[in-house]
């Protein structure tokens, strides 16, 4: 099951917590995996590590020519793009009445319009193959909001509604998109919460505890898989039981 | 000129998949040749990079038989 042997994935923001561990088991699972991000030094650890099969593509994605280059050095890496998945991110909180126009753009650029390009430059492969796979790694906060994320989650809900119009116009051709929507996972993204927040946070999953990037990881391979191609335009929630929707 | 127009054939036949024979100047590639609204968007980025050309989406529109994407790529193509 969830064989990916001979699929090459590019994965964003390969550098982080969630995107290691969904590199780690894209590749596990057979595929060849371009990593992306902005820690070089990361990356390249992180391609030691998985060895075979795993190449380093580094790309900032507020930038736009490097977002429309990404493509091109991953397709020269692995061949092609299979699979494609979104999960670069960014966060600048900060409340609503306080948040300067450049923390919403750059929040907005990175999050949601580079996926959009990103998404648009593989189409072009996937459409002639007939076959691919898009995955956007959203937040439960594009669902439900939070205080203080006003950007964040406009760019998560944005994610959401950019694939399920995706899936739409590509489902003919054997290509699904879909989104991971994790819920409160430790990373180095929640660990700078203040630990009352965390311990308010945790109380409200009925799982007990904080996430495992493994979990999302999982469900990113499923997505990814032969076996998922008849599901798009979903979000797969993963969180525990902090939000059930 | 008659080889622009037997590449634009070459390409529809090999993206549409359809019969040679099929492929007249007048066929229209939605109601002759079986392509959808994906299928004519595939097929104009493909005439762009065949022919190193840009078809802005209100002349794509326009763009509706095989003689219509001809005359097009005649008229704006720098190969």
């Amino acid at each position: 099951m969830f064989d990916l042997t001979g699929r090459s994935a590019l994965v964003t923001g390969a550098s982080g917590g969630i995107g290691a561990a969904i590199a780690r088991a894209l590749h596990a699972q057979g595929a060849k995996v371009a990593l992306s991000g902005t820690k070089v030094e990361a990356l390249e650890a992180l391609a030691a590590e998985l060895g075979d099969r795993a190449f380093v593509t580094p790309a900032n994605l507020s930038d736009t020519a490097a977002t429309e280059g990404l493509i091109k050095s991953a397709e020269a890496a692995m061949g092609q793009v299979d699979i494609l998945v979104n999960n670069a991110g960014l966060t600048r909180d900060g409340l609503a009445m306080r948040m300067k126009d450049e923390d919403w753009q750059l929040v907005l650029d990175v999050n949601l319009t580079a996926g959009f390009r990103l998404s648009r430059a593989v189409l072009r492969g996937m459409m002639k193959r007939r076959w691919g796979r898009i995955i956007g790694i959203t937040s439960i906060v594009g669902v439900t909001g939070n205080p203080g994320q006003a950007n964040y989650a406009a760019s998560k809900a944005g994610m959401i509604g950019m694939s399920k119009a995706l899936a739409a116009e590509v489902a003919s051709r054997n290509i699904t998109v879909n989104c991971v929507a994790p819920g409160f996972i430790a990373t180095a993204m929640t660990d700078v919460l203040p630990d009352e927040q965390k311990g308010k946070l945790t109380a409200a999953v009925p799982a007990g505890r904080l996430g495992d990037p493994k979990d999302i990881a999982a469900g990113v391979v499923y997505l990814a898989s032969e076996q998922a191609g008849y599901v798009t335009g979903q979000t797969l929630h993963i969180n525990g039981g902090m939000a059930m929707i | 000129m008659s080889d622009i127009a037997e590449r634009v054939k070459k390409i529809v036949i090999e993206h549409l998949g359809v019969e040679e024979a099929k492929v007249t100047e007048n066929a229209s590639f939605i109601d002759d040749l079986g392509a959808d609204s994906l299928d004519t968007v595939e097929l104009v980025m493909a005439f762009e990079e065949e022919f190193g050309c840009e078809i802005p989406d209100d002349a794509a529109e326009k763009i509706l038989t095989v003689k219509d994407a001809i005359d097009f790529i005649k008229a704006n193509s720098a190969a």
